[in-house]
């Protein structure tokens, strides 16, 4: 098992006290970030760690950083706290447990971006969290290490926390924007990208939590280092967010490349009863079902193997079905969720979520008739390729897989029916 | 009104903001004004759209959007129970069920006395730790992970009593 990087804290005792983080070489990195290297500098290190965003996508971090619109100020940085995917609860914990290596996460990045001003986005079920980042924020001004002058350089950085208010979709980044904005939660059509015109049109950062907290550990103590776990294209750890039908759910900080099989036997106890698992949701309901078969079962999870395997990593939110989950329950599940959550800007997304929902339901009751399978197919299908962001096909995926690997869950629905 | 008796909480909301964005308060200010009456009356929407200088309506679309916002009164505390996936796994859903079956209430529905709603909500992100809901209360929002139906309702018993908080 690789060492924890992000969830220190199971090891350091306190270390969501200021106090106990500085003993422990908090905020060094930041310091010498200002004090000993340029904004390139850091960028450069971060893309020499290969870091890859953990909030889903997996895009390089340093790269994305690069991004930005030279010589246009000011800029701003943004963390991504907005925390929805069912099945995904690691930031949460970094937030609650190691929030100040987060909050150094977001100072280094912020540098990197030459920004003096950073907002930290949190959904608005994190109302506790955020009154304790306001807590911790106003230490930090009154130490020295956020403020005006830093270390006595000409550098400013003032961080603030901002609440949402129950929408999943403004965990996309623009939409994310807009909401900070004051506005819908709706996202934007792309390009410009945020790097070029982001909050308040003007170039913006937006990291992942988890992303933010890889920050401080990668700057004290090298990219090569941060190289020795994960593999080649997918370096450093994961925190993997295990639930559904194990035994012992929870966050798992491991390294990229673990397989499926160590996650969910080794560290999360099997599954509950002796049974067997049937099904694998790799990242949350947005995801390509997996059937968990002994291939599966042996692949690494990392961005590369899990995509060549059929589905993908995202955020690594590893929801496990057993044989007695039924599949056509799970679509149901799935579809109601993207429905709620769907911002409504785009039909195919708004109308196809609802369609889906009135079909998987129609299966679940045991009303359907066999074409409403295929019809259910056939919809998701429409929605595919027309959306702005991802919600769109996100919620296709879980109903496309399981129509496609596990169809008899779905035809013996049909069966009762009748 | 809000500005009456929050001069200085508005002031450090607006004062996190460029001040050519004040828009971007919108979303405390309506947490403000919810935590004030439980929901978000015509009133506020008026005072919130002056205050920032943009419409009562462009702030009361926000009121729809977002699922925390409600725009009429509900119970006192309103008990937010996950049902997505991940939880219904663990038992969410049945959970839910009982809970209310024991409150006397359909799911969504608001207990006799005012005090108590109970309503089906999608994830919270706390998936290792269901049964869990959050209570929506005129102090913020908490959590209660682990739950039974007879700890959900030892908690209830203890708001009715008026020894507990959200």
């Amino acid at each position: 098992m690789a060492e924890h990087v992000v969830l220190r804290h199971r090891e350091i005792p306190g270390l969501e006290r200021l106090e106990v983080y500085l003993e422990h070489g908090g905020f060094e990195a930041w310091r010498r970030a200002v004090t000993k290297t340029t904004p390139q500098e850091v960028i450069e290190e971060v893309k020499a760690s290969g870091l890859r965003g953990r909030g889903g996508a997996g895009f390089p971090t340093g790269v994305k950083w690069s991004f930005l619109t030279p010589n246009v100020f000011p800029r701003y940085v943004v963390a991504n706290a907005d925390e929805s995917e069912p099945g995904t609860f690691k930031d949460r914990e970094i937030l609650e447990r190691n929030p100040f290596q987060f909050l150094e996460g977001v100072a280094i990045c912020a540098y990197a971006a030459q920004a003096e001003v950073a907002y930290v986005y949190l959904r608005g079920e994190f109302w506790d969290v955020a009154q304790e980042m306001d807590g911790h924020l106003a230490s930090l001004r009154e130490r020295g290490l956020l403020g005006k002058g830093l270390f006595g350089t000409d550098y400013n950085l003032a961080v603030h926390t901002h609440l949402g208010a129950g929408a999943y979709i403004c965990g996309e980044e623009t939409a994310l924007l807009e909401s900070l904005e004051g506005k819908l939660g709706q996202p934007r059509l792309r390009p410009p990208f945020p790097a070029a015109e982001g909050l308040y049109g003007k170039p913006t950062v937006i990291n992942n939590v988890e992303t933010l907290a890889n920050l401080p550990p990668i700057l004290a103590r090298g990219a090569a280092w941060y190289r020795t776990m994960g593999t080649e294209k997918s370096p450093g750890t994961k925190v993997f967010s295990l639930s559904g039908k194990v035994v012992r759910p929870g966050n798992y900080e491991l390294a990229l490349g673990t397989t499926f099989r160590e996650l969910i036997f080794s560290h999360g106890g099997g599954i509950p009863d002796g049974r067997k698992a049937k099904g694998i949701l790799p990242a949350g309901a947005s995801s390509v079902i997996l059937p968990a078969d002994e291939r599966i079962l042996d692949t690494p999870m990392d961005y590369e193997a899990v995509q060549a395997a059929g589905s993908a990593l995202g955020s690594a939110s590893v929801i496990v079905l057993d044989e007695t989950t039924d599949l056509a329950w799970v679509a149901m599940k799935t579809s109601r969720f993207f429905k709620h959550e769907s911002c409504g800007k785009c039909t195919p997304c708004r109308e196809g979520t609802y369609w889906m929902l009135h079909l998987a339901e129609r299966v679940e009751r045991g009303e359907a008739r066999l074409e409403d399978i295929d019809l259910l197919d056939t919809v998701a299908r429409q929605i595919q390729g027309k959306c702005l962001c991802a919600l769109g096909e996100f919620s296709t995926m879980p109903v496309v897989s399981a129509i496609a690997s596990f169809r008899a869950d779905f035809a013996s629905r049909v069966a009762d029916g009748r | 009104m809000l500005a009456d008796k929050h001069r200085e909480t508005i002031e450090a909301i607006l004062a996190k903001y460029p001040p050519a964005q004040r828009r971007s308060a919108v979303m405390p200010l309506l947490h403000l004004a919810q935590q004030e009456r439980g929901h978000v009356a015509p009133e506020d929407l008026e005072e919130i759209a002056a205050l920032l200088g943009i419409s009562p309506t462009q702030v009361g679309s926000l009121v729809g959007f977002y699922s925390l916002y409600y725009d009429r009164p509900g119970g006192k505390y309103r008990l937010q129970i996950c049902t997505d996936l991940p939880c219904a796994l663990r038992g969410a859903q049945a959970f839910a069920q009982a809970l209310c079956d024991r409150l006397g209430i359909e799911i969504g529905g608001t207990t006799a006395d005012g005090l108590i709603s109970v309503e089906a909500v999608m994830c919270l992100a706390a998936c290792d730790r269901a049964p869990v809901f959050q209570v929506q209360d005129p102090n913020g929002l908490h959590y209660h992970e682990d739950q039974t139906v007879d700890s959900a309702l030892q908690f209830v018993e203890a708001l009715r009593k008026g020894i507990g908080r959200g």
